[in-house]
């Protein structure tokens, strides 16, 4: 995960600039039903990823128990959330910097 | 027992069921609908406040039953409030979704010519398209996803599954769950270029 890019400012960042600088991300979490193939579809299908790509994120899936697959505005998030249920796979969401 | 190919001229996924399996799968889609329907979208209320009375557009905790629980799961861990604002906007569409998903797998299954109540040595030939096939395979998830729930089925597990007498309805469960793994990964693989 990159870190979200510095904000060069002379006044203290204040937590609602902190809130718009800082992306959101989707995790997808591992489960012991959905397929290696059907993970690498759902990747390549809905988020429009190279199949290496989607591959190395369903592997990190399945080796590491997570992984993140998008990153953008909350809003964004929430509707990758909401597709990843709708295809049955395990996703939350959080800021990118949260551990 | 055959998977899904890919047919070469169409590029439709096709299959050919048994009565029985075509029997079979249609049972699953319509258990599938039935407790999509069961346990009320929007009963949950969060509060007492006047504001959560009014506000029956959806529900915002998560579903009691594990299988509904693991269908629709809580997309902000670690902030309550966040969740069941997410819960309350998206919990409706995504089970109308997944309802009218299995509602395609039996439309698709009769409309190819299986009867109310099959005889035996009948053949169903399944075609689907593109998007059908994607409705198919999402549907095919859920219905694991209910099984393996229901069965507590866990990373690893193989072993304990196997060894189950055959007469265990347990185990006939599980070779019911490998059966529809086995149609979707055919599935994919007839679909992915």
């Amino acid at each position: 995960m990159s870190a979200p890019s510095p904000v060069e400012l002379d006044e203290p960042v204040t937590d609602d600039l902190t809130q718009l600088s800082t992306p959101w991300v989707t995790i997808v979490w591992n489960d012991p039903v959905n397929l290696m193939s059907y993970v690498t579809f759902v990747f390549t299908n809905y988020f429009g990823y190279p199949r290496e790509k989607a591959e190395k994120l369903m592997l990190e899936v399945h080796n590491d128990g997570r992984s993140v697959v998008s990153t953008g505005s909350r809003e964004e998030m929430e509707r990758d959330v909401q597709a990843m249920h709708e295809y049955g796979l395990w996703a939350t969401m959080q800021k990118a910097d949260a551990p | 027992m055959s998977g899904f190919t890919r047919h070469r001229k169409s590029g439709a996924a096709v299959t050919t069921f048994t009565a029985f399996e075509a029997d079979l799968l249609r049972s699953l889609a319509a258990q599938l609908i039935e407790l999509l329907r069961n346990e009320s979208a929007t009963e949950d209320i969060a509060s007492d406040s006047l504001e959560d009375l009014l506000d029956f557009t959806g529900p915002t905790r998560e579903p009691e039953d594990p299988v509904l629980a693991r269908l629709f799961p809580t997309a902000y861990p670690e902030d309550e409030e966040a969740a069941a604002e997410f819960r309350r906007y998206t919990e409706a569409d995504l089970r109308n979704g997944k309802a009218a998903g299995a509602a395609t797998v039996i439309d698709t299954l009769e409309e190819a010519g299986l009867p109310v109540e099959p005889e035996d040595g009948l053949f169903i030939d399944i075609e689907l398209d593109q998007p059908t096939a994607l409705t198919w395979m999402r549907s095919f998830t859920d219905m694991r996803l209910a099984i393996a729930t229901r069965l507590g089925i866990e990373d690893g597990d193989e072993e304990i599954w196997y060894s189950l007498p055959d007469d265990d309805p347990r185990a006939q469960v599980h070779d019911i769950y490998d059966w529809v793994g086995y149609l979707q990964e055919t599935l994919v693989q007839a679909v992915s270029r």
